[in-house]
């Protein structure tokens, strides 16, 4: 088989797709998953901790 | 600042500042029958001046130890600063070439004068200088208070920031005298890349280096995002640079790549320059500063992450979208569409997040103009991403490309949602940096607001009638089947939009001076408060925050 612009086609338009589905699943799994919750609250939380300001 | 580093760090930055010179040196000698020999007294005058500096404060006492308990804000304080310069340069340079177009004499006969050398620094100037530096500044405050750690070593944040610098110092000469690869966005020549290649490698090191040492078990979502920005810039800046110069005494180089070829690798580089230095990097300052000055967590950590992933795998596709109707394959260009339309949910995913998070802080944006410069630039950054995706469609495109409606979406980007994002980030985080309870004049952070929202309203609207009108008389037939309208035609037709246009960025280059004073009236506060002896400071955890770290 030679490897010309047919073939990149080919891949593209197939295992491009599957990747990309198969990275959708991942992300929303991994970012749904219910024990990641508290992991997640913590750190939207964590950026109040300490204050920046002087004094505080 | 100087003497803030080691004695040793200051030996090092002599040594790495001498052996650019010594670089600097050769390039002026080697090129002396070339452009780049310019350029080679340039990296000389720029390295001598940092020996300069540092050789003045050589002597002075080493700085305590306990230093290493607090966090280290010298390069982010510098970088603050840097970025205000560029801004000023750059959008100066912006409203020249947009009179330009009007009052085309303004080039005052002098070739480094002329519309195709002033563009870029303009360019450049706001890109690499204004919104490079807020980056760097920027990323090095976030990664460090959310890491909870402090940054590995001193040297390192001061060679990317001034290293950097000198890079966009040689773009923006180079342009002046005509040193370009005409390459959207890459126009620096391959010695500029190589050396920026460097800067970069170093600066995501830092980011690695300080991440391993992080207190936090999490990495807060910004610093994602900064670093998809860092590495993902340098993979694209390596790939589209590729170039094998005429001699090394010679500034001028050859792609790699041809013809078509050359053109997607540019677009690829040229649109996820946008994606990833314009968006990725602004989104970890909007995903920081945002919540932090409206007091609220964001609304949704989740859809943050959801939205990273997207917009990382999503936006690496849709380059091709700027080579419609051209050689470029079909199926190519269609990909580049189709992605572009399924970027938008990732995109108004980050939008909806950021003004969700206000829901119940309207009040704090009502009273508040540097809250209200972040909340109208999330809702631009949802306005010129839903306009892309619409742009990119091939038939949409049809009308919009090579019209101004391009200019004014890519604007409609740049001031309402990056600048916007910078201003109000810097606006938050100048007090903090130099320890000061609120800016110097919340009244001119007013005035400074309505300039830029003025300014950018009229632009964009100047800019969506121009390109329109001139996308239409270019695509009008007569009965007989000729084109109705000649080019000339069409370019009288701009001329009120020009004028529109110059003033909308006046405007904004007004805000831009009038932030700069601001903030730099605040440095004098705190430097009037230090002399009084008041200082306080915050420190990085010093133990693992969680049980078990």
């Amino acid at each position: 088989m030679t490897f010309d612009h047919q073939t990149l086609v080919a891949f593209s338009k197939s295992w491009g797709l599957f990747y990309l589905i198969a990275l959708a699943a991942v992300v929303l799994v991994y970012a749904l998953w219910p024990s990641n919750r508290k992991r997640f609250d913590r750190a939207k939380n964590s950026i109040f901790n300490k204050d920046d300001r002087p004094g505080d | 600042m100087v003497s803030g580093l080691t004695v040793s760090e200051r030996r090092l930055a002599l040594v790495i500042a001498g052996l650019i010179a010594v670089c600097g040196l050769a390039m002026a000698i080697v090129g002396r029958n070339d452009l780049i020999g310019a350029h080679g007294f340039i990296v000389l005058a720029f390295s001598l001046g940092v020996i300069a500096l540092v050789a003045t404060r050589y002597l002075d006492p080493e700085p305590p130890e306990d230093r290493l308990s607090q966090y280290y804000d010298d390069p982010t304080k510098a970088g603050i600063v840097l970025a205000m310069i560029w801004a000023v340069i750059g959008m100066f340079f912006g409203v020249w070439v947009a009179a330009l177009l009007a009052w085309p004499d303004l080039t005052f006969d002098a070739a480094w004068a002329s519309f195709g050398r002033l563009r870029p620094v303009h360019t450049s100037g706001v890109i690499f200088g204004f919104g490079g530096n807020a980056l760097i500044a920027t990323s090095l405050h976030v990664l460090q208070r959310t890491s909870r750690a402090r940054l590995p070593d001193q040297f390192s944040p001061w060679f990317v920031l001034i290293g950097y610098n000198l890079f966009c110092v040689l773009a923006a000469s180079g342009y002046f005298m005509g040193v370009t690869q005409s390459k959207e966005y890459a126009e620096p020549e391959w010695y500029a890349d190589l050396w920026l290649v460097i800067v970069w490698v170093v600066y995501f090191l830092i980011y690695i280096r300080t991440l391993q040492r992080r207190k936090e078990p999490h990495i807060y979502v910004a610093n994602w995002y900064y670093m998809a920005f860092i590495l993902v810039v340098a993979i694209l800046h390596i790939v589209n640079n590729l170039a094998v110069p005429v001699s090394l005494g010679h500034a001028k180089s050859y792609s790699l790549f041809s013809g078509v070829q050359d053109a997607m690798t540019q677009w690829w580089y040229g649109h996820n320059a946008v994606a990833f230095f314009l968006t990725a990097g602004f989104l970890g300052m909007m995903y920081y500063y945002l919540p932090k000055r409206a007091g609220r967590p964001i609304f949704s950590y989740r859809l943050s992450i959801i939205s990273f992933w997207g917009i990382t795998f999503m936006y690496m596709w849709a380059g091709s979208h700027h080579l419609h109707y051209t050689a470029l394959p079909q199926w190519v260009q269609t990909l580049g569409m189709t992605f572009s339309i399924v970027l938008l949910v990732p995109s108004w995913a980050s939008a909806g997040n950021a003004l969700a998070t206000l829901n119940g802080a309207w009040h704090k944006v009502r009273d508040d103009a540097t809250l209200r410069f972040m909340m109208v630039a999330a809702v631009f950054y949802g306005l010129s991403t839903f306009e892309g995706s619409f742009m990119a469609i091939r038939a949409v495109n049809s009308l919009s490309h090579y019209t101004d409606w391009t200019i004014g979406h890519v604007h409609a980007g740049a001031l309402g949602w990056v600048a916007m994002i910078t201003f109000g980030s810097l606006y938050a985080l100048v007090p903090w940096m130099w320890k000061q309870e609120r800016i110097y004049s919340p009244a001119l952070v007013e005035v400074h607001f309505w300039l830029a929202l003025i300014g950018t309203i009229i632009y964009v609207f100047a800019m969506w009638n121009s390109g329109i009108i001139q996308g239409l008389m270019w695509r009008t037939y007569n009965d007989s089947g000729t084109l109705a309208y000649s080019f000339i035609d069409s370019l009288v037709a701009m001329r009120p939009y020009y004028i529109a246009r110059t003033v909308g960025g006046l405007f904004f280059f007004a805000g831009a001076v009038v932030a700069s004073y601001n903030i730099w009236m605040t440095i004098r506060m705190s430097r009037r408060a230090e002399a009084a002896g008041r200082d306080t400071v915050d420190v990085p955890a010093s133990a693992a925050l969680v049980p078990g770290e």
